[in-house]
């Protein structure tokens, strides 16, 4: 016998989205996200779409240290590593 | 990139490359994340600087238990928190203790799903339009996600920042901002959804206000 799962709205599934994809979800809550989204093409576009964010935020990259301050720490391991040989 | 291990030797070693290659890798990440516990730039700057001092100071006694960069980023937030609670500064996560996805911010306009009293309530009204995907890897399209990013609020921008840029797992980022898994769960979900939404509004803008009725 099965137990009556409540089914999932759109809704909702666009609340669940990271935890799906992290894979977070219960096992109960995973079924019906997939469930739902095997029928429901609005919610196969919504999930696309953040995956594509997800892909597209991925080809950002962070700004770069300003070059004083990587020479200021350079300076200082410098500073370290000949206070450690001697 | 050099293996954890090979960098802690060859950082004990005295090797200058293999710090210069540590500090592009994460010098700019922890600058931004030290600067969100303390008062400004320059004070940010100081705890970047001490905590590779304190780094190097501690690596004969670093056990290699965590990855470098974990133990790295902890020894940077352990300090920035206690520089900034010294300046008395608010830190952006303590507030966000609570966070909960039940907290009145919903991911996608709730004008845009079918009421209660419908026949299918919480169904699409105005339902998402895949997107062309060459136009994603445009310049102007990656410039849309960055000003999206820029406009979240900081705990927010700091968790996509760290996951989606910088590639780190969930683990390492609720143990080096010292949140809970959940926590740091809702704030990237609030983040992607923010930033979906400026993507359709730049891609599609009919469909983000509605379907344009």
């Amino acid at each position: 016998m099965r137990l009556f799962t409540k089914e999932m709205a759109c809704q909702e599934l666009v609340e669940l989205v990271t935890a799906y994809l992290d894979g977070s979800l219960s096992r109960r809550d995973r079924r019906r996200f997939e469930a739902h989204i095997r029928g429901c093409e609005h919610c196969t576009a919504y999930v696309e779409q953040m995956r594509l964010v997800i892909q597209a935020t991925g080809r950002l990259t962070e700004g770069d240290l300003p070059p004083a301050a990587r020479e200021d720490l350079l300076a200082a391991f410098r500073g370290w590593s000949e206070a450690r040989a001697d | 990139m050099t293996e954890d291990h090979e960098l802690v030797k060859q950082l004990r070693d005295g090797d200058e490359s293999a710090f210069a290659e540590l500090i592009d890798l994460y010098g700019a990440t922890m600058l931004r994340v030290a600067q969100m516990y303390v008062r400004d730039r320059s004070t940010a700057e100081e705890v970047v600087q001490e905590t590779w001092l304190a780094v190097l100071n501690g690596i004969d006694r670093f056990e290699e238990r965590s990855s470098l960069k974990t133990w790295l980023f902890r020894i940077l937030t352990n300090r920035a928190k206690t520089r900034g609670e010294r300046d008395g500064r608010q830190v952006p996560f303590s507030s966000l203790a609570g966070a909960s996805p039940e907290d009145d911010e919903p991911s996608v306009d709730p004008d845009r799903f079918l009421g209660p009293d419908s026949p299918f309530p919480g169904a699409w009204a105005a339902p998402p339009v895949p997107w062309p995907q060459d136009k994603l890897l445009e310049r102007e399209t990656l410039g849309v996600i960055e000003m999206a990013i820029h406009d979240l609020p900081e705990a927010q921008r700091q968790v996509i920042l760290l996951r989606d840029v910088d590639g780190w797992t969930p683990m390492e980022v609720s143990d080096v901002l010292g949140i809970t898994d959940g926590n740091q769960r809702v704030l990237l979900h609030r983040a992607r959804s923010k930033v979906r939404s400026a993507l359709e509004e730049y891609l599609d803008p009919e469909v983000a206000e509605g379907g344009g009725q």
